[in-house]
């Protein structure tokens, strides 16, 4: 799937919640089933800066796509990244750098989108940018 | 006889909603919230007599100047200081210490020491970790148990001859100590050190007497009872501010001016360069005459009892640990549930429309101390009620469910 369909399937997997406490249980559920990050990238240099839970996103290129593993200590903020991981994640780092990532608004996720959020959520986008700029370098 | 419903009726903000939920404001630790009477002040000083103090010689200028400086004399009233002009209004505590750490850049030498303890909040910190590197003083810290609660006789070991100035809160933001401030002082006296207390989480609970406790320097910060930010207090000895060289220079702050040489005005204008916080000064002398008419011994036994109540509630909850069980505390309770992360309780408690602090309170050396990332910190004020203690608690308790 690419990036515009997987998001798409978020979204109509988010609008079959009613409330914020179910998306929250499914956010939490989503934390919890994260592959978990090898120990050995969960190295300074791999957190996230902005985030008042730690944050670790490390990037490995695949045949030529991006793969991203990541971790945190707070389960809400590991269940964001989890979906972060699942629409970049084995991707292009091109198609990584042209997405958009409106998909969030959609999800009723909007409140975590304010670049001052203690979630780091900008900060993690960001982030995942970087590392498909610094690849998408490499391959060119 | 304390009506905590009456008293609810002078907080506008506590009827909205957050969230679509009643708002339960338990962050009052970090800011406290307004009521009416000052925030009329306000907006009656834009809307009757707004004009520069000090300089003016029309009358608006002086009817503003004259409701300025009274309200510097509440404040001086309000913590018994001697003297009006030893009460210098600043922007808040850290303007405050800074005025301090920058004036002693100039008094200290190499290997002078300054002690701070070990649960200060980072802007009692920093500044003296900056002015140890300009100086080459020594910074020595006091340490804590696991209670919360400062060691004294470590403080006696480290306290000599050398120890020059020792900053100390008067209650700890992220614990709710109050610290035995009173001996500190004495003690400190006895080596020929000046103290510094960070009142600012004290004063919106209890009524100093700087006098009394004979204190060099006391400061604290308008928002933290319930008046605006952007406005606090730095009291000062009057010798000792004479003697403390200015911080910022500018208009105000001067008594003569040419370009061979400019000589200072007296206090407290020496340390009150530029236009100041006007409002908010006048402001800070009316919330300290909100809170005298309710009276701070009544406040404080009444968040007494919310503190007695939500402890006994929070501690039946299972897993649940308290950071900071000091014999003597404030209504400040910081704690965390077994290995969850406070961040996860925080932004749930948020949904339900319940606003905690979480994190490191800027007391990062408190969390190391426990080896914690941080803590889930609720903090009352006289104006919260045992109702919204028992929503809280089945909020957390729903938390916790989710988080599981």
């Amino acid at each position: 799937m690419n990036i515009q369909e997987i998001q798409q399937e978020i979204i109509d997997e988010f609008a079959m919640f009613q409330d914020w406490m179910q998306r929250y249980e499914h956010m939490i559920d989503l934390g919890k089933s994260l592959p978990l990050i090898a120990e050995e990238f969960k190295t300074e240099d791999n957190i996230i800066k902005g985030c008042q839970s730690k944050v670790w996103v490390h990037a490995e290129l695949k045949n030529d796509q991006l793969e991203f593993t990541a971790d945190s200590d707070a389960i809400i903020t590991k269940g964001i990244i989890a979906i972060l991981i699942r629409v970049f994640s084995n991707q292009h780092p091109k198609d990584i750098l042209d997405a958009e990532t409106d998909f969030i608004d959609q999800i009723g996720l909007k409140e975590h989108l304010s670049p001052t959020r203690a979630n780091g959520l900008v900060s993690m986008i960001k982030q995942i940018k970087m590392y498909a700029i610094a690849f998408q370098t490499q391959l060119n | 006889m304390f009506d905590v419903n009456k008293i609810r009726e002078d907080f506008p903000i506590l009827e909205r909603t957050v969230n679509g939920q009643p708002l339960i404001y338990f962050d009052n630790a970090a800011t406290s919230q307004t009521p009416n009477q000052v925030i009329d002040v306000i907006s009656d000083y834009y809307q009757n007599y707004n004009s520069n103090i000090h300089r003016g010689v029309h009358s608006l200028s002086q009817e503003a100047t004259d409701v300025y400086e009274n309200a510097r004399q509440k404040i001086q009233h309000h913590f018994n200081a001697a003297q009006t002009h030893e009460v210098i209004l600043t922007s808040g505590t850290t303007h405050s210490i800074n005025i301090i750490a920058s004036g002693y850049s100039q008094l200290l030498q190499a290997g002078d020491e300054l002690m701070i303890s070990a649960m200060e909040h980072h802007s009692n910190i920093v500044p003296w970790q900056m002015l140890c590197d300009r100086t080459g003083a020594i910074l020595k810290v006091i340490p804590m148990d696991h209670a919360g609660v400062l060691d004294m006789n470590a403080f006696n070991d480290l306290l000599s001859t050398k120890t020059k100035l020792v900053f100390v809160n008067h209650v700890s933001n992220a614990l709710g100590t109050v610290n035995p401030i009173e001996e500190i002082i004495k003690r400190a006296h006895g080596v020929g050190a000046k103290v510094l207390i960070d009142g600012a989480q004290a004063s919106p609970h209890i009524k100093t007497d700087v006098q009394a406790l004979d204190v060099d320097y006391y400061v604290t910060s308008a928002h933290k009872l319930c008046g605006p930010t952007g406005v606090g207090m730095l009291y000062g000895k009057e010798e000792l501010l004479n003697h403390l060289p200015p911080y910022q220079g500018g208009g105000e702050m001067i008594a003569e001016v040419s370009f061979e040489k400019t000589t200072y005005a007296d206090l407290p204008h020496k340390f009150e360069a530029g236009t100041p916080n006007i409002a908010g000064g006048i402001a800070f002398g009316e919330a300290l005459d909100y809170m005298n008419g309710i009276g701070f011994e009544t406040i404080a036994a009444y968040e007494h009892e919310l503190l007695i109540y939500a402890t006994a509630q929070l501690k039946a909850i299972d897993g649940l640990k308290i950071y900071g069980e000091a014999p003597q505390k404030t209504a400040v309770i910081s704690f965390n549930v077994d290995d969850i992360h406070p961040y996860d309780i925080g932004s749930i408690l948020d949904k339900m429309g319940i606003a905690v602090r979480t994190g490191h309170h800027c007391a990062q050396p408190i969390m190391d101390f426990y080896k914690i990332p941080g803590t889930v910190r609720a903090s009352f004020s006289f104006y919260n009620t045992k109702e919204e203690i028992d929503t809280m608690i089945k909020g957390l308790q729903k938390a916790i469910q989710m988080l599981k």
